[in-house]
Protein backbone atom coordinates (compact mmCIF):
# COMPACT_ATOMS: atom_id res chain seq x y z
CA UNK A 1 0.00 0.00 0.00
CA UNK A 2 1.32 3.08 -0.98
CA UNK A 3 0.47 6.47 0.09
CA UNK A 4 1.89 9.81 -1.54
CA UNK A 5 2.32 12.24 1.15
CA UNK A 6 2.69 16.30 -0.04
CA UNK A 7 4.81 18.38 1.96
CA UNK A 8 4.69 21.61 1.94
CA UNK A 9 7.74 24.18 1.56
CA UNK A 10 8.08 25.07 5.14
CA UNK A 11 7.99 21.46 6.08
CA UNK A 12 10.61 19.91 3.39
CA UNK A 13 13.51 20.74 5.95
CA UNK A 14 12.45 17.54 7.47
CA UNK A 15 12.08 15.78 4.13
CA UNK A 16 15.66 16.67 2.80
CA UNK A 17 14.13 19.18 0.26
CA UNK A 18 11.23 16.59 -1.13
CA UNK A 19 8.15 17.58 -1.92
CA UNK A 20 6.61 14.32 -1.96
CA UNK A 21 7.15 11.54 0.14
CA UNK A 22 5.47 8.06 0.08
CA UNK A 23 4.53 6.23 3.14
CA UNK A 24 2.48 3.15 4.01
CA UNK A 25 -0.31 3.79 7.32
CA UNK A 26 -4.39 1.93 7.40
CA UNK A 27 -4.32 5.24 9.46
CA UNK A 28 -3.46 8.75 9.01
CA UNK A 29 -1.80 8.19 12.47
CA UNK A 30 -0.43 5.34 11.34
CA UNK A 31 1.21 6.84 8.04
CA UNK A 32 2.46 10.14 9.92
CA UNK A 33 4.33 7.29 12.33
CA UNK A 34 5.94 5.40 9.23
CA UNK A 35 7.03 8.67 7.16
CA UNK A 36 7.92 10.10 10.16
CA UNK A 37 10.10 7.00 10.99
CA UNK A 38 12.15 8.32 7.83
CA UNK A 39 12.23 12.09 8.04
CA UNK A 40 12.95 13.22 11.29
CA UNK A 41 10.74 15.90 12.54
CA UNK A 42 7.88 15.87 10.18
CA UNK A 43 6.36 13.88 13.36
CA UNK A 44 6.47 16.74 15.86
CA UNK A 45 5.58 18.97 13.18
CA UNK A 46 2.77 17.83 12.83
CA UNK A 47 1.34 15.71 16.30
CA UNK A 48 0.48 17.38 19.31
CA UNK A 49 1.54 16.11 22.59
CA UNK A 50 -1.63 14.52 23.33
CA UNK A 51 -1.41 12.79 20.22
CA UNK A 52 -3.96 15.35 18.19
CA UNK A 53 -2.92 16.98 15.14
CA UNK A 54 -1.20 20.38 15.61
CA UNK A 55 -4.58 23.10 15.45
CA UNK A 56 -2.39 24.97 12.94
CA UNK A 57 -1.52 22.32 10.77
CA UNK A 58 -4.59 21.39 8.34
CA UNK A 59 -4.18 17.80 7.34
CA UNK A 60 -6.11 16.55 3.74
CA UNK A 61 -7.07 13.18 2.62
CA UNK A 62 -7.30 13.92 -1.19
CA UNK A 63 -9.28 17.10 -0.92
CA UNK A 64 -10.87 16.49 2.59
CA UNK A 65 -10.30 18.27 5.57
CA UNK A 66 -9.18 15.47 8.08
CA UNK A 67 -11.05 17.91 10.44
CA UNK A 68 -14.15 16.77 8.66
CA UNK A 69 -13.19 13.21 8.90
CA UNK A 70 -12.00 11.54 12.20
CA UNK A 71 -8.91 13.54 12.44
CA UNK A 72 -5.63 11.56 13.11
CA UNK A 73 -7.60 8.50 13.35
CA UNK A 74 -8.99 9.05 9.67
CA UNK A 75 -8.60 5.52 7.63
CA UNK A 76 -6.46 5.78 4.23
CA UNK A 77 -6.54 3.47 1.16
CA UNK A 78 -4.16 2.60 -1.17
CA UNK A 79 -3.61 5.59 -3.57
CA UNK A 80 -5.15 8.23 -1.48
CA UNK A 81 -3.23 11.69 -1.74
CA UNK A 82 -2.28 13.29 2.04
CA UNK A 83 -1.15 16.64 1.84
CA UNK A 84 -0.13 18.83 4.78
CA UNK A 85 -0.49 23.14 5.16
CA UNK A 86 0.30 24.80 7.82
CA UNK A 87 -2.92 27.45 8.51
CA UNK A 88 -3.03 31.04 6.80
CA UNK A 89 -4.52 32.56 9.75
CA UNK A 90 -4.14 35.83 11.96
CA UNK A 91 -5.76 38.68 13.04
CA UNK B 1 7.80 44.13 20.28
CA UNK B 2 10.44 45.52 17.45
CA UNK B 3 10.12 46.30 13.87
CA UNK B 4 13.35 46.52 12.13
CA UNK B 5 13.46 48.36 9.33
CA UNK B 6 15.01 46.24 6.46
CA UNK B 7 16.14 47.25 3.33
CA UNK B 8 14.26 44.80 1.62
CA UNK B 9 11.64 45.56 -1.06
CA UNK B 10 8.70 43.32 -2.16
CA UNK B 11 7.50 44.40 -5.76
CA UNK B 12 3.76 45.24 -6.89
CA UNK B 13 2.37 46.03 -10.25
CA UNK B 14 -0.51 48.81 -9.80
CA UNK B 15 -3.41 46.50 -11.07
CA UNK B 16 -2.51 44.19 -8.29
CA UNK B 17 -2.09 46.80 -5.53
CA UNK B 18 -5.76 48.12 -6.88
CA UNK B 19 -6.73 44.46 -6.72
CA UNK B 20 -5.71 43.92 -3.21
CA UNK B 21 -7.76 47.91 -2.06
CA UNK B 22 -10.59 46.30 -4.23
CA UNK B 23 -10.78 42.51 -2.23
CA UNK B 24 -10.54 44.34 1.10
CA UNK B 25 -13.23 46.57 0.37
CA UNK B 26 -15.23 43.78 -0.79
CA UNK B 27 -16.41 42.62 2.62
CA UNK B 28 -16.25 45.70 4.91
CA UNK B 29 -16.67 45.52 8.21
CA UNK B 30 -14.79 41.60 7.52
CA UNK B 31 -11.20 41.02 6.83
CA UNK B 32 -9.92 39.33 3.55
CA UNK B 33 -7.49 37.07 3.05
CA UNK B 34 -5.20 35.94 -0.25
CA UNK B 35 -1.89 34.80 -1.30
CA UNK B 36 0.33 35.70 -4.47
CA UNK B 37 2.34 33.51 -5.92
CA UNK B 38 5.14 34.28 -8.28
CA UNK B 39 8.57 32.99 -9.57
CA UNK B 40 11.96 34.71 -9.58
CA UNK B 41 9.83 37.42 -7.98
CA UNK B 42 7.82 38.12 -10.52
CA UNK B 43 3.90 37.79 -9.94
CA UNK B 44 2.07 34.75 -11.74
CA UNK B 45 -1.01 34.65 -9.87
CA UNK B 46 -3.59 36.14 -7.23
CA UNK B 47 -5.75 33.84 -4.80
CA UNK B 48 -8.62 35.42 -3.37
CA UNK B 49 -9.22 32.97 -0.65
CA UNK B 50 -12.46 32.94 1.47
CA UNK B 51 -12.09 33.61 4.98
CA UNK B 52 -13.30 31.06 6.90
CA UNK B 53 -13.69 33.47 10.32
CA UNK B 54 -15.83 36.04 8.21
CA UNK B 55 -15.06 38.12 11.35
CA UNK B 56 -13.98 41.99 11.84
CA UNK B 57 -10.60 41.00 13.77
CA UNK B 58 -9.42 37.54 12.51
CA UNK B 59 -9.14 35.53 9.65
CA UNK B 60 -8.70 32.18 8.44
CA UNK B 61 -8.21 31.11 5.17
CA UNK B 62 -10.83 28.56 4.02
CA UNK B 63 -8.74 25.20 4.22
CA UNK B 64 -10.04 23.88 0.42
CA UNK B 65 -9.77 26.84 -1.40
CA UNK B 66 -6.54 27.31 0.28
CA UNK B 67 -5.13 23.75 -0.39
CA UNK B 68 -6.31 24.26 -4.45
CA UNK B 69 -4.11 27.61 -4.58
CA UNK B 70 -1.26 25.72 -3.05
CA UNK B 71 -1.47 22.80 -4.95
CA UNK B 72 -1.60 24.53 -8.39
CA UNK B 73 1.62 26.91 -7.48
CA UNK B 74 3.23 23.49 -6.66
CA UNK B 75 2.37 22.03 -10.30
CA UNK B 76 3.48 24.92 -11.72
CA UNK B 77 6.87 25.38 -9.27
CA UNK B 78 5.58 29.11 -8.51
CA UNK B 79 6.48 30.22 -5.12
CA UNK B 80 4.40 31.62 -2.18
CA UNK B 81 5.39 35.27 -2.80
CA UNK B 82 3.17 36.56 -0.44
CA UNK B 83 0.00 36.13 1.92
CA UNK B 84 -2.65 39.54 2.35
CA UNK B 85 -5.33 40.09 4.35
CA UNK B 86 -7.06 43.22 5.19
CA UNK B 87 -7.55 45.30 8.44
CA UNK B 88 -10.72 47.29 7.88
CA UNK B 89 -10.65 48.88 11.51
CA UNK B 90 -6.85 48.93 12.68
CA UNK B 91 -3.54 50.35 10.86
CA UNK B 92 -1.10 47.96 8.28
CA UNK B 93 0.83 46.45 11.18
CA UNK B 94 0.85 42.94 12.19
CA UNK B 95 -1.36 42.19 15.53
CA UNK B 96 0.05 39.79 17.82
CA UNK B 97 -2.09 37.19 16.65
CA UNK B 98 -0.35 37.83 13.19
CA UNK B 99 2.85 37.16 14.94
CA UNK B 100 1.78 33.91 16.03
CA UNK B 101 0.53 32.42 13.18
CA UNK B 102 2.83 33.39 10.87
CA UNK B 103 3.85 29.84 9.91
CA UNK B 104 4.99 30.69 6.48
CA UNK B 105 8.55 32.51 7.04
CA UNK B 106 9.40 32.68 3.31
CA UNK B 107 6.60 34.51 2.52
CA UNK B 108 6.01 38.62 2.67
CA UNK B 109 3.37 38.90 5.15
CA UNK B 110 0.87 42.16 3.42
CA UNK B 111 -1.86 43.83 5.50
CA UNK B 112 -4.27 46.14 3.49
CA UNK B 113 -5.54 48.80 5.72
CA UNK B 114 -8.59 50.35 5.71
CA UNK B 115 -8.78 51.88 8.83
CA UNK B 116 -8.96 55.26 6.37
CA UNK B 117 -11.47 54.66 3.98
CA UNK B 118 -10.18 56.90 1.86
CA UNK B 119 -6.61 56.31 2.03
CA UNK B 120 -5.80 52.35 2.07
CA UNK B 121 -2.56 51.33 3.08
CA UNK B 122 -0.63 48.20 1.98
CA UNK B 123 2.44 47.58 4.01
CA UNK B 124 4.97 44.19 3.97
CA UNK B 125 6.57 42.64 6.39
CA UNK B 126 8.93 39.51 6.98
CA UNK B 127 7.82 37.60 9.99
CA UNK B 128 10.09 35.00 11.33
CA UNK B 129 10.37 33.56 14.49
CA UNK B 130 8.25 36.26 15.96
CA UNK B 131 10.53 39.04 14.73
CA UNK B 132 8.64 41.30 12.18
CA UNK B 133 10.55 43.34 9.73
CA UNK B 134 9.12 45.37 7.63
CA UNK B 135 9.71 45.61 3.86
CA UNK B 136 9.55 48.74 1.35
CA UNK B 137 6.72 48.50 -0.96
CA UNK B 138 7.25 48.98 -4.13
CA UNK B 139 4.64 49.50 -7.26
CA UNK B 140 5.68 49.84 -10.25
CA UNK B 141 9.01 50.28 -9.80
CA UNK B 142 8.28 53.29 -7.23
CA UNK B 143 8.48 52.83 -3.71
CA UNK B 144 5.04 53.69 -1.72
CA UNK B 145 4.98 55.99 1.09
CA UNK B 146 2.69 55.02 3.85
CA UNK B 147 0.78 57.79 3.09
CA UNK B 148 0.34 56.55 -0.51
CA UNK B 149 -3.22 56.97 -2.13
CA UNK B 150 -3.50 54.40 -4.52
CA UNK B 151 -4.72 55.99 -7.89
CA UNK B 152 -7.79 54.88 -8.12
CA UNK B 153 -8.69 55.31 -4.35
CA UNK B 154 -12.34 56.91 -4.53
CA UNK B 155 -15.06 56.92 -2.33
CA UNK B 156 -18.16 54.76 -2.94
CA UNK B 157 -20.26 56.41 -5.54
CA UNK B 158 -18.12 58.84 -6.94
CA UNK B 159 -16.14 56.47 -9.68
CA UNK B 160 -17.45 58.99 -12.06
CA UNK B 161 -14.89 62.03 -10.61
CA UNK B 162 -12.37 60.41 -11.70
CA UNK B 163 -11.78 59.69 -15.64
CA UNK B 164 -8.80 58.60 -15.37
CA UNK B 165 -6.85 56.19 -13.66
CA UNK B 166 -3.49 57.62 -14.52
CA UNK B 167 -3.10 60.57 -12.30
CA UNK B 168 0.25 59.80 -10.77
Amino acid sequence: MAIEVRVPTVLRKHTEGERRVSGDGAHLRDLIDDVGDRHNGLRAALVADDGSLHRFINVYVNDEDVRFMQGIDTPLSDGDVVSILPAVAGG
Amino acid sequence: MTTVQSRREFHLDSDTYDDLVAHARSDVPYEVCGLLAGRDGTLTAHYRIPNAARSMTLYNMDPKAMLHAMNEMDDNDWDLLGIYHSHTHTEAYPSSTDIELAFYADAVYLIVSLQAPDAPQIRAFDIVDGQVSERALVVDGERASRSLIPRNARRAGSAGEQTSGESR
